[in-house]
């Protein structure tokens, strides 16, 4: 009889833990972010607030955005998604949603409208590219330079870049055709509006690596984020390009003698995608926050962090002064309208097509 | 070798030295990159770059932070904790094994031999980032994928032909007459495999050993697709630092990992040389 | 034989014919090997040849175009590419169903860009077309050559048709093809342009490079691994420390000290300007090249070179040498007649582990070794992980693992697989 007793009161222990365990896991919600810098900002502006929100919920951050296409696929494939809210830069999220892997949002029904009652979409407007893809941040692939090893004249123009007697000294730029063929070809004397008409003829393409051909023996091609700020600290480049948070950083937080260059700065957006066909429950669970991470306070918050700048028009004005430093985000944002004046913003569907020969020809141009 | 003889000639003793200082160059080469790394992980900046005040040895330009960081940061701990978990398990698993295929690979009248032993290396020719897109796509439909037993899994996959390798090197000169005797005597075979064998090979063993533990201690492209949150171990994490943003922490942990690996190294060195003394050996 | 069978066959001791008894025991043998093999065996059939073996048969995969349009292809394959006509309307036809049901499964840009690979371009006019496909009337009465042209003038290009016909067999040589710089032209296979070959040249490259690690392995781990297997046993082990130490940290912080030695404003240019010995506006350019990349690998690689080394040359007696001498052999030629010859075996050992390790790596090619530095696994992390063109990937895989086992046979027929030793 006591055994029984024993093996009753054991069997509904376990229950009750496997029932525990079973909670707890009902209540996760698994985040893919960059790590870093981005992500912290992330946590701060409304992860933790969102988790104060919630008590008994757990957020797992997975760090493999840059490998998020990739493993999307293969979850798919093997139809085991464990994935629950994806940060993805636009074009990652285009292809995405072209091959169905991300859910088609309904923006007006899914997220929170402006605090004046703007509509979700108008909020945002055209910086919704997909119909999978809420915007979060808008940031910038930009040059920085060394103060000191410009001489009088600090740069002024992306094309002083390619022009080596007057900068002398290697230069950082992305090993990837998008940006530095639009940047080769600008400062080739092809009209903005022109430039993706050029590239459009194999001569044209030709001209941009002729272009780039003048730089190449100056060039340090990088791959991560982290590598420009570094080659400038370290003075083994004079100009670099990377994201502009990146060079915030390095300049307001590392006190290096960097200054930034404007002109020519590459819009993108990075934002959240949710992966297609989740389970009732977790779908709901992602949903309810990403309502609250995208809401115009939330994104305003996020600038208080980083040097991004918020994809709603809404939070623009909220944006205030950084959390540690204390000084004005505004100036330091991508879209503030003195560093704005003249953009570039590269062409999503035109490289979602050409992105593979491109960068067939790319590499074999560096490999020459 | 140990010493010049007495009569040897000055071209001799020439080369003699000229032998030592290439030899101590070369030594200084294997560890240049650990004496830089040193240095720099106590950098006051979050660069990886020597900067001016360090360079006149001023204070200011040093600070543990980095140290700090790596000890209260919960992504470092926690990466810490999960290599931790994998690596002994992925080693144990891959020497255990490939302890047993190498035996009996080194037995006399084994068919397909050449090809058993082409699958079983076959981990360290196929082109790591070939594996690990392979076990990826693998493992994802057998349910492993982003589990703790499927990296352990790949990570001991990896570490398998250094185990072969090594122990069926040191079988190559085992004397089988050896087992033959203890069989005579009445051992049975697990007897006489952990009283007579295995002593004789563990040598082999352990090197195999400490190559597999390296394996997965180092190993950052399979875990990066395998594992997934909840797997990611310090190289990950190293790389996740390098990639996202620069921080000498990752300098931090290399210079902590090399001191308890110097301190590891010694203490079986003095070890060594204590049981050698207690047999009565004097050291060769 | 005659005299053979009138004694019987001679019989073991417990009456079994003796031939028969080995036989037995001889199976028994071998199947007791074989028992302590299996596991692993079977571990490493699971764990690995498996998933790899799947990786490299999407390398010549594609059924995803027969089965994303079933029916184009059937009616694709009577038309005749080369006749320069856009094939007729029976075949625009079934592509409308097609790309119908294709666009409600959303797996219409899948197919577009798979095509796409072939032929830029075609992946946004599946992507536009599948845009208005959800919404075709199949049974009303259509054109659809007229109707098809007319969303996206692409759809009257005979060469989209031509690619489509050609890619429409579930097995493809295609991906084979371009990672041999070739593509499948109107008139069969032809090299591609110039300024798109590359995969042939890396290949070269990174087998040229492996070969200089490898020898600079050589150089460095021979008079290395020979002091430590000729000093004293105390100063060998403790020596031994500073060879094993480099493997306890971690590969990537390797990889960037050497970015901070080697820099034009690193450690070493810094040291050579302070000497005097380099111009202070003329630093030595040797990273982000080849020079980066074999300084960095042939330091990463070394371990595996002297230890191998290390454990073939302990087990050579000095006395070898004393005699040579004292039979009035010169030092050189004690060395290169007695000695040498008996540390090849670890030489060979050495090479080939470095040589096969060497030709994978990707990491730290990538980080230092600029444009003229990295390899073709290089290109094959990039298809794997940012182009997302799997199949390309696995047959540069293959083509690369082709190279690595043609080395290993060679390697096991002149050394042997079980003469390589590591410590």
């Amino acid at each position: 009889m006591k055994v029984m007793k024993t093996l009753a009161a054991t069997t509904a222990l376990t229950v009750a833990a496997g029932a525990v365990a079973a909670e707890d896991m009902a209540n996760e919600l698994t985040l893919v972010s960059w790590g870093g810098a981005y992500q912290a900002s992330q946590n701060k502006a409304y992860v933790e607030p969102y988790l104060a929100m919630n008590p008994g919920l757990t957020v797992i951050w997975d760090e493999s955005s840059a490998e998020a296409v990739a493993k999307l696929r293969a979850m798919d494939e093997a139809k085991n998604v464990t994935w629950d809210l994806v940060d993805a830069v636009a074009s990652d999220s285009m292809r995405l949603c072209d091959e169905g892997l991300a859910e088609e949002l309904d923006h007006n029904a899914v997220l929170a409208p402006a605090p004046d009652g703007t509509s979700a979409t108008d909020d945002f407007g055209d910086l919704i590219v997909s119909d999978c893809f809420v915007p979060q941040i808008v940031y910038s692939t930009t040059f920085g330079y060394r103060t000191d090893m410009v001489g009088e004249e600090a740069p002024t123009s992306v094309c002083d870049i390619f022009d080596t007697t007057k900068y002398p000294g290697k230069r950082s730029l992305q090993k990837r055709p998008i940006d530095n063929v639009e940047w080769a070809l600008y400062c080739d004397g092809v009209a903005k509006d022109e430039i993706y008409e050029t590239l459009g003829t194999d001569e044209g393409v030709a001209r941009a690596f002729a272009k780039l051909d003048t730089i190449k023996d100056d060039v340090v091609w990088w791959t991560a984020g982290a590598e420009t700020p570094q080659l400038l600290a370290d003075g083994e480049v004079v100009f670099g390009s990377t994201f502009n948070g990146r060079l915030f950083s390095a300049i307001a937080e590392q006190n290096q003698p960097i200054g930034m260059l404007w002109d020519m700065q590459s819009f993108d957006l990075d934002g959240w995608i949710m992966p297609a066909n989740l389970p009732a429950d977790r779908r709901a669970r992602a949903l309810d926050f990403l309502k609250f991470a995208t809401d115009t306070q939330r994104l305003a918050d996020q600038a208080a962090y980083i040097s991004y700048g918020p994809a709603r028009a809404s939070s623009a004005p909220l944006v205030g002064k950084h959390a540690e430093l204390g000084i004005d985000m505004a100036p330091h944002m991508p879209t503030d309208p003195d560093n704005s004046g003249n953009i570039h913003v590269y062409d999503y569907e035109w490289w979602a097509d050409n992105r593979d020969d491109l960068n067939a020809k790319f590499e074999a141009w560096l490999a020459k | 070798m140990s010493g010049l003889p007495p009569y040897a000639s000055t071209g001799q003793r020439t080369w003699y030295y000229t032998f030592r200082v290439i030899c101590g160059l070369i030594f200084f080469f294997l560890i240049a990159p650990i004496v830089v790394v040193i240095p720099l992980s106590f950098n006051a900046q979050d660069f990886f770059t020597f900067t001016p005040e360090m360079l006149r040895l001023d204070p200011e330009g040093y600070s543990l932070k980095h140290y700090r960081n790596f000890f209260s940061d919960s992504g470092w701990q926690a990466a810490l904790w999960n290599s931790v978990r994998i690596a002994p398990v992925a080693t144990i698993l891959s020497v255990s094994l490939g302890t047993l295929a190498a035996i009996g690979l080194s037995q006399d009248h084994v068919p397909a031999r050449r090809a058993i032993m082409a699958i079983l290396i076959s981990p360290m020719i196929v082109p790591l980032i070939i594996s690990a897109a392979g076990m990826y796509f693998f493992f994802s439909r057998i349910g492993l994928q982003g589990s703790y037993w499927g990296v352990v899994l790949a990570h001991a996959a990896l570490g398998i032909p250094f185990v072969i390798i090594t122990v069926t090197a040191t079988l190559v000169g085992f004397d089988r007459s050896l087992t033959r005797a203890a069989a005579n005597m009445g051992a049975d075979p697990v007897t006489t495999f952990f009283r007579v064998q295995m002593p004789l090979i563990l040598p082999g063993v352990i090197s195999g050993a400490l190559f597999a533990f390296i394996t997965s201690f180092d190993e950052v492209v399979v875990v990066l697709f395998v594992g997934s949150a909840g797997q990611k171990t310090l190289p990950w994490q190293m790389f996740l630092g390098l990639r996202e943003q620069i921080s000498p922490t990752i300098l931090a942990v290399a210079t902590i990992l090399v001191v308890v690996s110097i301190a590891l190294l010694t203490t079986v060195e003095l070890l060594r040389r204590r049981s050698e003394r207690l047999r009565g050996m004097s050291p060769s | 034989m005659s005299d053979m069978t009138d004694t019987g066959p001679v019989l073991a001791a417990d009456g079994t014919p003796l031939k028969r008894s080995l036989a037995r025991a001889l199976r028994r043998q071998k199947l007791r090997a074989l028992m302590l093999i299996a596991p692993l065996l079977l571990f490493i059939l699971i764990s690995f040849i498996l998933p790899v073996g799947d990786m490299l048969y999407r390398s010549v995969k594609n059924d995803i175009v027969s089965k994303t349009l079933p029916n184009t292809v059937v009616a694709l394959e009577s038309w005749d590419a080369n006749s320069g006509d856009l094939p007729e309307e029976a075949v625009f036809a079934a592509m409308a169903t097609d790309l119908k049901s294709a666009a409600a499964a959303k797996i219409h840009t899948k197919v577009g860009g798979r095509l796409n690979y072939e032929n830029p371009g075609i992946s946004s006019l599946f992507r536009k077309t599948g845009r208005k496909a959800k919404k075709f009337d199949l049974e009303a009465e259509t054109v659809w050559k007229d109707e098809l042209i007319k969303i996206n003038k692409g759809w009257g290009d005979t060469d989209v048709w031509r690619t489509i016909q050609t890619y429409s067999s579930p097995i493809t040589a295609g991906y084979f093809l371009n990672a041999i710089d070739m593509r499948v032209g109107p008139d069969g296979p032809e090299a591609r342009p110039e300024e798109e070959q590359i995969y042939m040249k890396l290949l070269k490259r990174t087998l040229w490079m492996s070969m200089m690690i490898t020898v600079s392995c050589i150089l460095l781990a021979y008079p290395v691994a020979w002091i430590l297997a000729n000093l004293p046993a105390r100063k060998a082990n403790l020596l031994m420390i500073l060879v094993l130490l480099p493997f306890w940290t971690s590969l990537l912080v390797r990889t960037s000290a050497w970015k901070i030695l080697l820099q034009q404003q690193g450690v070493i240019n810094d040291i050579l300007v302070w000497l005097h010995i380099v111009p202070d506006d003329a630093r030595l350019v040797i990273i982000n090249n080849q020079f980066g990349t074999i300084v960095a690998m042939t330091h990463i690689l070394l371990p595996f070179m002297i230890l191998p080394m290390y454990s073939v040359m302990q087990t050579i007696p000095v006395s070898y040498l004393r005699a040579a001498k004292s039979l009035g052999a010169t030092d050189w030629t004690a060395f290169w007649r007695v000695y040498f010859p008996q540390t090849i075996p670890g030489i060979g050992a050495g090479s080939i582990l470095v040589f096969i390790l060497a030709i994978g790596y990707y990491i730290t090619p990538a980080l230092v070794g600029g444009t003229k530095g990295t390899f073709i696994s290089n290109q094959i992390a990039f298809h794997i992980s940012t182009s997302l063109n799997w199949g390309l990937a696995a047959a540069l895989g293959a083509i690369l693992l082709a190279v690595v086992l043609v080395l290993y046979w060679a390697y096991d027929r002149i050394v042997g697989i079980d003469n390589v030793k590591l410590g």
